[in-house]
């Protein structure tokens, strides 16, 4: 079972309830648990496990072959994201730019841009007793992340006998990534917090959700802080709030170390005991 | 006219009620621009009022006329992104998983597959309660937030500043390392970093500034909660002075932050004296540094 963990903004304590649920769920049952905020992964830094696993990740951009070429224009014409200019005397690439449609590369009448790697980021497999601990992070610099998204969740697959709970700290927005990393989810904990921007935010996200016809519900955090708006909104939406985490400096200065929370803060714990409930169906 | 763009590695750290700030201290002096689309939550404490509205067009996405598909399967062979579908007779377009490259459409036998443009968001000019312009856009849920959109907004604000003879942009920069905080970071004189003295906010404090130092722009930080974790907070000011980062301030943990966005309004309104000076002093600070060379 995949169960994305997301929110629309970032900051919420999505990762500390990634990385917490991980570890609670953990005590019964096998867990897979994958970072897919590539451009900031930071799950890794509070499940501190041992490496068994890691592998550079490409993406193909077409290489120009310069005794091919005829100079015809076709691949210009033919690429939708303007990653190949044609100057006559040289055809220039533009990685950063280039989508991997293989347009160009099929299309060019001799053959002359064959697709070729370049390396995008690198992915990692940790494992933790019962966690198996993914990751994949974008170079610096390197500007796409759904086809990293795309590939470790692909990885993901490979390494799953489908019985484990697997859980996915989704990239934070509402755009392309968060729906990469949700789609193939069977349910959705979106995260948010009592404010105007928690509910805002959520608001995006709902729609995103409702839009990919996800089954989804929401967990508050900072329970106790701002206005009782977002719990307005929600009963009139008729979400379910599945838990209410209340706002804690003793947590926050926990997350600020790099800990775990639930073995030192029953509140969480019990919070934790709700999402259980909830994934598993109870 | 001088541009000041405020970041943050990683969400949660203050960035947006900071910008609200400085653009509150500014008044009439900016133009203030959101370039966090994908969560544009400034107006939220600016009372904004929506006076000029657009759509934003960007990208484009396949759709098959079913009249005219002889069903030879071609376009779902060839699609990169899989987001062509069939029941065995009929083809449609995923629109999720469409990447709009227009493979399919060029190659298609019997010209069945047209692109159509999408829209993408919504692009706004308000005049403020803070008297001042904000640009600021609204993604649409599940758009690709490619940069375009945040390049459009930058574009405007730095156009209506030339225009007005306005003395700064303030921009409430897109968070990550991606696309969109690319596009906020380009042509920018100042960089503001919020972080918090967290392992993940030492973490994305320095892998957002390795992207930073590759635009050679004049940069500063802001540590925010800093008594949440002093130790951190140490090390965040020994890796800030190796590398010639000027030190803004340092602000305390607080609700006032929590506290002035539920009621609509920024820090500096909230009535937390010493907060107010803390965070005037730094923006005396920027103003000074940003105009010596
Ligand atoms: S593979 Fe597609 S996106 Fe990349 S350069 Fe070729 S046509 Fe352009
Ligand atoms: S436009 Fe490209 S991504 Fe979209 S369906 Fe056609 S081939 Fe696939």
């Amino acid at each position: 079972m995949k169960i994305a963990i997301a929110s629309g903004k970032g900051g919420t304590g999505k990762t500390t309830l990634a990385t917490n649920l991980a570890s609670y769920l953990s005590e019964e049952k096998q867990i897979i648990l994958a970072d897919l905020d590539v451009e900031e992964p930071n799950s890794g830094l509070f499940i501190r496990a041992e490496k068994i696993f890691q592998e550079d990740r490409y993406k193909m951009i077409p290489g120009w072959v310069e005794n091919d070429c005829t100079y015809c224009g076709i691949c210009q014409e033919v690429c939708n994201f303007n990653a190949i200019i044609n100057l006559g005397t040289h055809i220039l690439v533009y990685p950063e730019l280039c989508h991997s449609c293989y347009a160009c590369s099929e299309l060019c009448p001799t053959a002359a841009l064959p697709m070729q790697k370049q390396k995008m980021g690198v992915l990692k497999h940790y494992k933790k007793g019962n966690i198996d601990f993914v990751e994949s992070r974008l170079d610096i610099g390197q500007e796409q992340a759904v086809p990293r998204i795309a590939q470790t969740l692909d990885y993901i697959n490979s390494i799953s006998d489908n019985k484990e709970i697997i859980l996915l700290d989704s990239p934070p927005g509402t755009s392309c990534p968060v729906i990469e990393a949700t789609k193939d989810a069977d349910k959705v904990i979106l995260v948010t917090e009592p404010t105007p921007f928690g509910l805002h935010d959520l608001g995006l996200a709902v729609e995103t959700m409702q839009k990919m016809n996800k089954d989804f519900t929401v967990v508050l955090n900072r329970f106790g802080v701002g206005n009782a708006d977002v719990e307005d909104y929600c009963k009139k939406n008729n979400i379910r709030i599945i838990a209410m985490i209340p706002d804690s400096r003793q947590v926050a200065e926990l997350y600020s170390r790099g800990e775990l929370v639930y073995d030192k803060v029953d509140s969480f714990k019990q919070s934790l005991d709700s999402i259980k409930h909830y994934i598993l169906g109870k | 006219m001088k541009e000041i763009v405020v970041i943050s590695g990683k969400g949660g750290t203050g960035k947006t009620s900071l910008s609200a700030s400085f653009a509150f201290l500014s008044g009439s002096e900016a133009i203030i621009a959101d370039c966090d689309v994908d969560a544009a939550d400034m107006h939220l404490l600016m009372s904004p009022d929506f006076a000029h509205n657009e759509d934003f067009y960007s990208g484009q996405m396949a759709s098959i006329d079913n009249e005219v598909c002889t069903s030879c399967g071609l376009c779902l062979e060839k699609c990169r992104f899989d987001a062509i579908e069939t029941d065995g007779e009929r083809y449609q377009v995923k629109e999720l998983d469409c990447e709009g490259c227009g493979y399919c459409e060029r190659i298609c036998p019997v010209g069945a597959i047209s692109m159509k443009e999408q829209k993408a968001g919504q692009f706004y000019i308000s005049g403020t309660r803070m008297k001042n312009t904000l640009v600021h856009a609204r993604l649409r849920a599940g758009a690709e937030n490619s940069g375009k959109l945040v390049a459009k907004v930058k574009k405007e604000a730095k156009r209506l500043a030339e225009q007005e003879n306005k003395k700064y942009v303030i921009a409430d920069g897109s968070p990550g390392i991606g696309c969109p905080v690319i596009s906020s970071l380009s042509g920018a004189d100042y960089v503001v970093i919020v972080t918090e003295p967290t392992v993940s906010g030492l973490h994305d404090l320095k892998r957002v500034y390795e992207l930073v130092k590759k635009f050679d722009i004049k940069t500063s930080c802001i540590i925010n909660k800093h008594d949440l974790n002093p130790e951190i907070t140490n090390r965040i000011m020994d890796f800030i002075d190796s590398e010639s980062v000027v030190h803004l301030c340092n602000i305390p943990y607080s609700n006032t932050f929590t506290d002035a966005i539920t009621r609509g309004i920024t820090v500096l309104e909230n009535g937390d004296t010493e907060m107010i000076k803390v965070i005037k002093n730094a923006w005396e600070t920027i103003k000074k540094s940003i105009n010596d060379k």
